[in-house]
């Protein structure tokens, strides 16, 4: 693997091995504290993201790596009015691998098409968000032990929600998966998914306007934000925002084990109360996405501990 | 209506009714100093009402601008008078610099320098996808 733009880039088995190595991770951290020393790994960060460019530098820190960067575009020469192409040429010079998140869709391919050095895409636009998905599935299989056979709900934002399109696809490879989608009808699925991913692949989907209806039979609740940046149109936004709020009460219904999933940051539709609830797996989903992401710049990196040399 | 016969040059036939002043504006046939005629609305048992293109000279045709715009048309080559080769075009695998993504929130909406690439996913509708966004475009627009 060269580079990561698209979630779908992987294969399955080669997602499980990177699940595999992250698991691996988890449970031995010393006998990976050095497989990156003397690599630098570049955060090319054009919009703000926190917390994906925090894991991705704290990975990199964790495998003994060094770190540089920008956390915005108005630090770098993209201000100045320099191309894409321009500055990868330039970091290529500097670092072994980028990750970059960019608010303009496919700008991290173009950086892949210029550069000899792997290109990870850390976000680009309402476009694709890999690493995301990779966290997803880790979290799923480390809680439910599988990543077959179960009942995932996907809540609030699922028209511009990249998260929500590139798990559903990732999922769509696995079996028996039945997808429950609640949304309002302003912000449900895109046509094209229904008709690419559960009508072409004759997978049984489900859309509800209600969460409280469909509560007790999940195994998975993925939840989202309305997030403002993807509208045009602030007044749509405020009208849609505080559409579905998960708290306790709600999840009187549930199972006692379903999975709370969230990509974080919340607003308001998780209410803190839930944190507390051993349901909710969203902050671990976090922790998770450090793991993942060290898995997979070891992986690109084409570097293993010493004794699996 | 007589349009005298080309000696040498290309006979764009077949080409669907009223889409004939967009193939002469994409193919840039107004950049050529040779003779070109334009026929609009020609009877025709197999297409109904057809248009044609005679240009009076040879030259570097686009065929993946011709076959992304109207993939029904057939090119005729002439020379001395007698057609000596006649194909039809096809919907080009991939388009370079031909149609442009309209996706506001796609890279090449601020970086004019790089260049349009689309990909051909649904042969049948004529569908293709911008290379870097995947924004759909459809021949037909």
């Amino acid at each position: 693997m060269k580079h990561l733009i698209d979630p779908m880039d992987l294969s399955v088995e080669e997602i499980d091995q990177m699940l595999d190595l992250a698991d691996d991770i988890i449970l031995n951290k010393d006998k990976y504290r050095e497989v990156c020393k003397y690599k630098k790994l570049a955060t090319l960060f054009f919009e703000p993201s926190t917390r994906t460019r925090l894991s991705f530098e704290a990975a990199m820190m964790e495998l003994g790596g060094n770190v540089l960067g920008f956390s915005s575009a108005d630090s770098s020469s993209s201000a100045k009015g320099e191309s894409v192409a321009d500055t990868v040429k330039v970091v290529e010079c500097y670092a072994d691998i980028i990750a970059m998140r960019h608010p303009k869709e496919g700008a991290p391919f173009v950086a892949a098409n210029t550069v000899n050095i792997p290109v990870i895409n850390a976000g680009d636009g309402g476009h694709n968000h890999p690493t995301q998905t990779l966290t997803d599935l880790l979290t799923i299989r480390r809680k439910k032990g599988r990543l077959n056979n179960l009942k995932v709900g996907f809540c609030g934002d699922l028209k511009f929600g990249r998260t929500v399109h590139s798990l559903i696809k990732a999922l769509s490879r696995y079996e028996g998966i039945e997808y429950i989608l609640i949304s309002p009808e302003e912000l449900q699925i895109p046509e094209y998914l229904k008709k690419d991913v559960f009508q072409e692949k004759k997978l049984p989907y489900r859309e509800v306007t209600s969460m409280e209806e469909v509560m007790p039979e999940l195994d998975i609740l993925y939840m989202t934000r309305v997030q403002k940046e993807r509208f045009f149109n602030e007044a749509d936004y405020i009208r849609l925002k505080d559409t579905y709020i998960l708290d306790l009460e709600k999840l009187e219904t549930a199972k006692k084990d379903l999975a709370i999933l969230h990509p974080l940051p919340r607003v308001n539709e998780i209410s803190v109360k839930v944190d507390k609830d051993p349901r909710a797996c969203y902050f671990e989903q976090a922790l998770n996405g450090k793991y993942i992401r060290m898995a997979l710049i070891m992986t690109m990196l084409g570097v293993k501990p010493d004794e699996d040399r | 209506m007589k349009i005298d016969s080309i000696k040498n040059g290309i006979v764009l036939d077949h080409i669907t009714a009223g889409e004939s002043m967009r193939l002469y504006n994409d193919l840039g046939l107004d950049d050529l100093k040779c003779s070109v005629a334009i026929i609009k609305n020609v009877p025709s048992k197999k297409m109904g009402k057809k248009d044609i293109i005679k240009i009076a000279d040879q030259f570097d045709l686009n065929v993946d601008v011709l076959g992304y715009i109207d993939p029904d048309v057939t090119v005729c080559v002439i020379q001395d008078g007698k057609i000596v080769e006649k194909r039809k075009v096809e919907l080009p695998e991939k388009l370079v610099n031909i149609a442009k993504c309209k996706n506001p929130r796609c890279i090449t909406s601020v970086e004019p320098e790089i260049d349009q690439i689309f990909r051909l996913v649904d042969r049948e509708k004529r569908i293709y996808r911008c290379q870097y966004c995947e924004a759909k475009k459809s021949s037909n627009n």
